[in-house]
């Protein structure tokens, strides 16, 4: 059963000629006509995020005529972007995605009651749940995305009619499991088809038509490709969005989550005392004569060694460090790296944990080394 | 033998592998084969307490278990379980 926006008034608007024969190939299929394209154009959606699923989203959205489009990010567009968020360019690196994007979270509320539709283009756990919260206290309609590597997934949460982020995920991953996109890669053209399916639901809700993905899950995969649906329930204890709900105003999601609100993530890691500088490691290296009388231990994976490594640092994937610990001395001194210092992290809670403490975290990993120290070194 | 579909961000534990082949006749049974072949994934799944952890949502086919009979759910021959994070 088609569930639709009712609210959105297709006799505000008027279609200009320019417009009726822009849209023509809207207007022609009865399923939107000239009824859903005026929908369209007095709808209201507010992009969450402007990166991967962003930069579809807001591309076909606009061609399909939605008349008032919100964009809200916080960041600037760095050159790894631009394999697949393909709204910025060469040109607009280090520009601000968005104009808003110093807008305080705390407006969020504000930000999005005028909207009609919020969708969810983030790339981290707290974001996702603030968005859902957002969305159900204002009882909207949260159009979800999210993408890893090769893995991709879809829902239309909307507490009114179904459940929410939270009657799925009441918790989120522990801080470190999952990595993100800038630590675990993603296929470039993997945001265009789940962003494009969360534009092809957010069409569908304002016109009302089809069957929305309220109270399903999709999932898909690109190197199998394969498009699952799972099926969601309402959560009856859900913390959001139950007829008594925990939760009735917005709360402090870095620290429900315990991860920041972004995808930088070189400051997590070691605690005080543990770290050490790109230039202490190299002044190190010069007083051994290389490394000599310590270990430097790179926990990325093989695939990114070959990117680039370090001279004379030894390869241990994280995944394989359990395994792989009686490899090392607890009694030498071990300096831990890894891209910018977020799994070097781990490493070193891990090593700690099995009692080792002669053991520091590179502040800033391989990349800071690359920006500080070795400049013939590729940052990526 | 029935199956479990791995999630990327879990296949690091699994030695790269999208779906590993399981024994077992519950949910239960099935996910505990799993961690004892991944030792690795075990903390991932289970809390100290052995509790299934709260994000670890375990579909059967199209249903989530914790809407059939959870971790008690009986599995058949060849039945595909999903680790979904």
């Amino acid at each position: 059963m088609s569930i639709a926006l009712e609210h959105i008034d297709p006799n505000s608007v008027d279609l200009s000629h320019e417009e009726i024969k822009r849209y023509s190939r809207h207007l022609i299929m009865p399923e939107v006509g000239m009824k859903g394209q005026k929908k369209l154009k007095a709808a209201s959606v507010l992009l969450i995020g402007t990166g991967g699923l962003g930069s579809p989203l807001a591309m076909y959205l606009a061609a399909a005529g939605v008349g008032r489009i919100g964009l809200v990010d916080y960041d600037v567009v760095d050159a790894s972007n631009l394999q697949r968020q393909v709204v910025h360019g060469t040109s607009t690196v280090g520009k601000l995605k968005v104009e808003s994007g110093k807008e305080r979270i705390l407006d969020i509320l504000d930000i999005a009651r005028p909207y009609d539709i919020i969708i969810d283009g983030t790339d981290n756990f707290p974001t996702r749940y603030l968005v859902n919260d957002v969305c159900v206290l204002l009882k909207k309609p949260n159009v979800y995305g999210s993408i890893f590597r090769f893995e991709g997934q879809a829902s239309v949460f909307w507490a009114e009619h179904g459940p929410c982020y939270r009657c799925l995920f009441p918790e989120p991953p522990p801080p470190g499991l999952v990595p993100s996109c800038a630590e675990g890669g993603v296929f470039g053209v993997l945001p265009g088809t789940i962003g494009t399916i969360q534009a092809t639901e957010a069409i569908k809700l304002i016109i009302g038509v089809g069957d929305s993905l309220i109270g399903r899950l999709m999932l898909y995969d690109a190197l199998d490709m394969t498009f699952d649906t799972v099926k969601l329930k309402k959560n009856p204890n859900c913390l959001v969005c139950s007829p008594n709900p925990k939760i009735t105003e917005l709360i402090d999601y870095e620290q429900f989550c315990g991860m920041p609100m972004n995808d930088h993530q070189d400051e997590i890691g070691s605690g005080e005392g543990w770290d050490i500088t790109v230039q202490e490691l190299e002044q190190k290296i010069k007083t051994n004569s290389g490394v000599k009388n310590f270990r430097l231990i790179d926990v990325r994976e093989e695939h990114e060694w070959e990117i680039a490594h370090i001279e004379g640092a030894q390869l241990i994937p994280l995944g394989t460090l359990a395994a792989r610990m009686n490899e090392l001395d607890s009694a030498q001194e071990i300096v831990l790296q890894c891209k910018s210092g977020a799994r070097s992290g781990r490493a070193l809670d891990l090593l700690r944990g099995a009692g080792f403490r002669k053991i520091k975290n590179l502040k800033g990993g391989i990349m800071a080394w690359a920006n500080q120290i070795d400049p013939s070194l590729p940052v990526y | 033998m029935p199956t479990i579909r791995i999630p990327t961000p879990l296949r690091q534990f699994t030695g790269g592998n999208a779906e590993v082949p399981v024994s077992g006749d519950t949910v239960n049974a099935a996910l505990s084969d799993l961690a004892t072949r991944h030792p690795d994934l075990r903390k991932h799944l289970y809390s100290d307490t052995g509790e299934l952890r709260a994000f670890v949502n375990v579909f059967l086919g199209q249903d989530d278990v914790r809407h059939l009979q959870g971790v008690n759910t009986v599995l058949k021959e060849n039945d595909q379980l999903r680790i979904v994070p």
